[in-house]
């Protein structure tokens, strides 16, 4: 049975939604009409570089995406390919999950090491914790201008030192070879963001009570046992959180990829190539139905996290 | 147990490899910008010598003078100081509000806006950038500051709300109470007794949306076409030399220096509320 709700709670109610409306109106302005908008395109024809009226077409770019219900006149992919829809899509699928799982695994681990070293007892941890900021505070886009720079084939720093060091007997051009590109991209993305990875794990660091360690020592527990039955499990709900963030930002890496490769075919991800076929190919119809597939896959994902996580609002 | 000498020997070892350790992760995380800093100051003789040199012998200053000759970046960087600053303004005006009625009203339907807003916070950009691009050509503000503000509030606003309920949901509730008895309205009380309250939740996120707008790269690319328009990222990753294949890395790193200089600053003297910010509800969670 409903309970009437008293005059207070009705008036609170009014003025909270009033508080409310200018952003659910921005809101629904920005993200809501144009997310709309790009579902409605993609099943369209729409073309921005031709000079036709768009038609409707349908499911058929999905199709062609996807390959579902294609027959073999049809598809565009191989012959006997497994996969029967647009290959390149597949591609940046491949690029975009072995940039995410790759990277995401050498942030978690190396932020755990920088974290767990700027808890310890360490003179000096003020100035770590400022140089953890830099990466972090450096535009992306810059981030990736200055190593590229540096990742020069000829004039490049990190080519010098490794000849320097004896590790390589010629320079590598690591960005122009196919088989260095994107763990070149990886590599600059684990430089800019393990910093935050450590700086999230060392906030959860410091909520762990440290009589509990002292609990530990009493029971003669060493350093090891104290981190995988203390530190661990305390630390998993920031981990989690960390690794959630992360993985949503990994699967729409763009910046990065953009600037250093362009839509080169070895490292292009579904972001620059949903981009690549709106922006250069004219192709808004297509473009957005890729891009309305990485809303649904990443969607998924968040909302596993809302749910897994139970974000409380009170 | 060990005979002390050893004890004292182990402990000497393993303060030595801490040290030893911080000092290689604190080189990896500042040399880059360094290298930058180098780069930014040599001349073209130095910048292309084999084998690499490691510091320009004399300072070439002129290469800070040449990314403002040579280059619109005057422009580009007024550009993005509009943007940013009208950006964060925006989100801080609009966002408070909303962040006070999620963080300290009790009403139905609270759950799903809040939810709805961590959702739109964190769904890519790209979801949306057919149908902005439609709805910004539509609105005439193609190839314009107000483009781009339009875009960016899809960035800063939810997440703006998001860290801002955070932080009105630790204000005390007697505070409040106290306004109410006095006759203030809703209004009031959160003009007078929770901004200033949440001032620094307000620098915090104000910072977060600046630093975002800033930095923007995908929306900047796709939504301005001339220099009069283009941010900083985009003109950073554009800058062209004479010739076709001559790409200028002294400019190009002097403006990366000049950029990240003033964030690294405010990064710097407002470590802890950024800090604060990012883990803000992410802990708490």
């Amino acid at each position: 049975m409903m309970r009437r709700l008293s005059l207070l709670e009705r008036r609170q109610a009014l003025t909270a939604w009033l508080f409310l409306a200018p952003s659910l109106v921005v809101v629904a302005l920005v993200a809501g009409y144009p997310l709309y908008r790009t579902i409605a395109l993609s099943f369209t024809d729409t073309n921005i570089l031709e000079d036709r009226p768009a038609e409707f077409v349908g499911w058929q770019h999905y199709r062609d995406l996807w390959g579902i219900g294609l027959t073999d006149e049809e598809s565009f992919a191989p012959e006997g390919a497994w996969f029967r829809g647009d290959h390149d899509w597949l591609r940046a699928i491949r690029n975009t999950l072995v940039f995410t799982v790759v990277s995401i695994t050498l942030e978690t681990l190396l932020g755990l090491l920088i974290a767990l070293l700027v808890h310890s007892e360490l003179r000096g941890r003020g100035v770590m914790r400022a140089a953890m900021l830099v990466p972090w505070a450096i535009p992306t886009v810059v981030s990736a201008q200055m190593w590229t720079w540096m990742l020069n084939d000829q004039f490049g720093v990190v080519n010098d030192i490794l000849l320097r060091l004896g590790v390589i007997d010629r320079g590598i051009a690591w960005i122009a070879s196919p088989d260095t590109a994107l763990w070149t991209i990886v590599a600059v993305d684990v430089w800019k963001t393990t910093p935050f990875m450590a700086l999230l794990l060392l906030a959860g660091l410091q909520s762990i009570p440290a009589g509990l360690y002292e609990a530990a020592n009493v029971d003669g527990a060493g350093p090891v046992r104290r981190f995988f039955h203390v530190t661990l499990p305390l630390l998993k709900p920031a981990l989690l959180v960390a690794l959630i963030f992360r993985t949503l930002d990994a699967l729409r890496v763009f910046d990065i990829v953009q600037v250093m490769m362009g839509t080169k075919h070895d490292t292009i991800t579904m972001t620059v190539f949903a981009r690549q076929q709106m922006v250069d190919f004219g192709d808004f119809g297509y473009g957005s139905a890729i891009s309305t597939s990485i809303f649904l896959m990443i969607g998924v994902f968040t909302a596993a996290y809302v749910v897994a996580l139970r974000v409380e609002v009170d | 147990m060990a005979p002390p000498a050893v004890r004292l020997a182990a402990r000497l070892l393993r303060r030595t490899l801490l040290y030893a350790a911080a000092a290689i992760v604190f080189a990896y995380m500042v040399f880059p910008f360094l290298w930058a800093v180098g780069s930014s100051l040599k001349s073209p003789a130095e910048l292309f010598a084999i084998p690499v040199v490691y510091w320009p012998s004399e300072p070439r200053w002129e290469n800070y003078r040449d990314v403002f000759s040579e280059q619109p970046f005057g422009r580009n960087l007024l550009n993005s100081a509009v943007v940013a600053v009208a950006t964060t303004f925006l989100s801080l005006v609009i966002g408070a509000t909303a962040a006070y009625a999620l963080g300290r009203y009790r009403f139905y339907g609270k759950r799903p806006i809040f939810y709805g807003m961590l959702a739109v916070s964190m769904f890519p950009q790209i979801s949306i950038l057919g149908g902005m691009y439609v709805l910004i050509q539509a609105f005439g503000i193609y190839n314009t500051w107000i483009g781009l503000v339009f875009s960016y509030m899809v960035l800063t606003l939810p997440f703006t709300v998001w860290v801002l309920t955070s932080f009105a949901r630790d204000i005390p509730r007697e505070l409040e109470e106290a306004a109410r008895v006095d006759g203030a309205t809703p209004l009031q009380t959160l003009w007078h007794v929770i901004v200033p309250i949440m001032a620094p939740g307000l620098v915090t996120a104000g910072l977060l949306a600046f630093i975002q707008a800033w930095n923007e790269y995908l929306f900047a690319l796709t939504f301005t076409v001339e220099n009069s328009t283009r941010t900083v990222p985009v003109a950073i990753a554009n800058f062209s030399g004479a010739g076709q294949h001559e790409i200028p890395w002294a400019q190009i790193m002097a403006a990366s220096v000049i950029v990240t200089i003033p964030l690294i600053a405010l990064v710097l003297v407002f470590q802890r509320r950024i800090v604060a910010g990012l883990t803000a509800g992410a802990v708490k969670g």
